[in-house]
């Protein structure tokens, strides 16, 4: 076959080319680029290759911050995806009640962050907080200034209800996509309603699933707003979480080098416990993408 | 033996069935034939006890079951869709109605294996519904509707999403397969072509009321009304409101045709006349048949469908072999007169030609 040479379809790729180039892989190796040099001002740089990132791994504020992070995370997964699984089927599936329960789901989603940070600050103050103050009355001790727990607490729970609206937004879709002809079979065959669970509506979401356990993983894992308007990662540093560590570092005490080295090293967990997410969920177990079948 | 008392089904306030009677046998293959929305599902649901009649009363052998929920009757149904569980193999997709009723072990392996040589999909055991072409899926559906040995078996377009290879080759199987079991089957349908080559009974519907019951090929022969010579026939049926004036009948404007020999007693007046599609001839333009005006022609090869318009009526012939004509021809229509249903002011057939 004759090739054609042709320099049009270059031009068409070019925007897209240099938007990427500008948002991600610029920024991305300016941060590399970083992490492999020292300063002391001037804007004079000297190479000093792996040793920020051996520093980073080996420190301990690292590994306490990645710990806490893993936590975190793990925490609002396990609450976030049984929930959000558990709300979708018990919506209903017509009427007029369908709009009512997806407008009301959608409604935490359509917050900013830092608003939501800044309602859940005051909502669980001790002083005029309404949680606070309430939990404080009934005899509990509860101020997320002071208590590692109670401030974990408050970032949990604000994070589930800030957050498994979407997990069911995403299952509720994965429903209603399910044809009603399996719900009849399965009530002819006589199945129960856990084995209409087991053997159709799950294996029929598990697309819908792994999108939303990736995208609260990845959301969760780099979370900075919330704990930075609410606990500022105290008390102490019990609520410093790997995004929080990072700022400080870069920001608050200009560890340029470190700062770089720790975002690169955080950008590759991301990515590799995604990955890790989408190879387990993807096997052969969980059914290959939708359609009618 | 399955019997409707006057079943009737409103849904907000829409008659989705309206006042069906019918006694349906063991071992005959009984098919619901009507177009989309004239009922046929609705009728299945009701059948298989998935809804409740608003009125009306189901037998089965002998027994009432209109209340009984469908997972105390002992039913099998088989979908337009291919359902079956995604997560489950083959083996364990046909196993699970015996499994749900906690049969043995050695009992399970036998039915299985028996309703997969039956439908061929022995060696695809292992495998899960995904990993099978449409026509597989649906073979896996219908030994999951076997093993069940149900007493009534319900298939609902069972071949419609099917491309047209494995459905000739499916339709030739499906009454071997299930009327060995002495259930009653009953199969829904849109296609008249389905009904002639598997059905053993025809009920015909339209708009939620049966139109006609009898043998498909009766049906088809002296179909007792209009809305029964429509169902029946495809190619649609070409109609025409005429008079008749002794030996001749006015179609409006100038056209008319001379009358067939099984019309000669028929009374002067208005009627409505229907014909096939393969008994409408057509010949150059300026013969003395109908003027039309070609508007589309398909040409499949062995036919030839030509759509053609006089007055604001389309007509369709079926044409044996390839004819090129291109839209906006002018030809001449020539109906096969003795061929001509002659339908009265209320659809009633009036005058049927010989078969």
């Amino acid at each position: 076959m004759q090739k054609t040479h042709d320099h049009k379809a270059l031009w068409l790729v070019a925007p897209a080319l240099l938007l990427v180039a500008f948002t991600a892989v610029i920024p991305l190796m300016t941060v590399v680029n970083y992490s492999v040099q020292d300063t002391f001002g001037n804007n004079q740089f000297f190479w000093v290759g792996a040793e920020w990132y051996r520093e980073i791994l080996r420190s301990d504020r690292f590994h306490a911050a990645f710990l806490r992070q893993i936590a975190f995370s793990a925490t609002i997964l396990a609450i976030e995806i049984p929930l959000g699984l558990a709300i979708a089927l018990s919506m209903p599936k017509k009427g007029l009640g369908v709009s009512v329960c997806l407008v009301l789901m959608a409604l935490p989603l359509l917050i900013p962050w830092n608003v939501v940070g800044t309602i859940w600050q005051i909502f669980a103050r001790v002083d005029i907080g309404l949680l606070g103050h309430t939990l404080n009355g009934l005899g509990i001790d509860f101020n997320y200034t002071q208590n590692a727990g109670a401030a974990w607490a408050t970032l949990i729970i604000m994070d589930v209800w800030h957050w498994t609206s979407l997990v069911v937004l995403l299952c509720y879709a994965g429903l209603v996509a399910i044809p009603p002809a399996y719900y009849q079979a399965a009530r002819i065959d006589g199945a129960s309603r856990w084995a209409v669970f087991r053997y159709i509506e799950l294996p029929k979401m598990s697309r819908v699933l792994l999108i939303a356990v990736l995208l609260r993983f990845m959301d969760s894992f780099m979370i900075y707003t919330e704990p930075f308007v609410v606990t500022g990662g105290g008390p102490g540093n019990a609520t410093t979480f790997l995004s929080v560590d990072l700022v400080k570092m870069a920001i608050g005490q200009f560890d340029l080098g470190p700062a770089a080295a720790m975002s690169v090293i955080y950008f590759l967990i991301v990515i590799l416990v995604s990955w890790a997410f989408y190879t387990i969920m993807t096997r052969e177990d969980f059914e290959p993408s939708g359609g009618a079948r | 033996m399955l019997e409707l008392k006057s079943i009737t089904k409103h849904e907000h306030g829409q008659a989705h069935v309206e006042g069906v009677s019918l006694s349906l046998e063991p071992g005959k293959m009984h098919i619901l034939l009507g177009p989309t929305l004239s009922g046929k599902t609705t009728l299945l649901r009701l059948m298989a006890g998935l809804d409740r009649p608003t009125s009306g009363e189901i037998i089965m052998d002998g027994q009432a079951v209109t209340g009984v929920p469908v997972r105390k009757r002992n039913v099998a149904m088989v979908y337009q869709q291919f359902v079956n569980y995604p997560s489950l193999s083959v083996y364990e997709n046909i196993a699970s109605p015996l499994r749900v009723r906690g049969a043995a072990r050695r009992y399970i392996r036998k039915k299985v294996e028996g309703a997969a040589d039956v439908l061929g999909i022995k060696e695809f055991f292992r495998r899960r519904p995904s990993e099978l072409s449409g026509g597989q899926q649906q073979r896996v559906a219908l030994a999951r509707a076997l093993v069940k040995e149900a007493s009534l078996v319900l298939l609902d377009e069972p071949l419609a999403n099917l491309d047209y290879k494995l459905r000739e080759e499916l339709r030739t199987e499906l009454p071997r397969i299930f009327k060995g079991s002495g259930a009653v089957i009953v199969y829904a349908t849109s296609e008249p072509r389905e009904a002639m080559l598997i059905g053993d009974s025809v009920t015909c519907l339209h708009e939620g009321r049966i139109a006609s019951t009898g043998t498909a090929r009766a049906l088809y022969d002296r179909p007792n009304t209009l809305v029964t010579a429509k169902i029946m026939s495809d190619p649609p049926l070409n109609t025409i409101r005429i008079e008749k004036k002794g030996a001749v009948l006015e179609l409006g404007g100038d056209r008319r045709l001379h009358i067939g020999a099984h019309m000669e007693t028929l009374a002067d007046g208005p009627y409505e006349i229907g014909l096939r599609a393969h008994h409408l001839g057509i010949s150059a333009s300026a013969s003395n048949g109908i003027e039309a005006v070609v508007a589309t022609t398909e040409v499949t090869g062995s036919e030839t469908m030509v759509h053609a318009e006089f007055m604001g009526t389309r007509w369709v012939s079926l044409l044996h072999g390839v004819h090129a004509l291109n839209a906006g021809d002018k030809i001449s229509l020539n109906p096969d007169a003795d061929r001509l249903f002659v339908f009265d002011e209320t659809g009633a057939l009036v005058a049927t030609p010989a078969s």
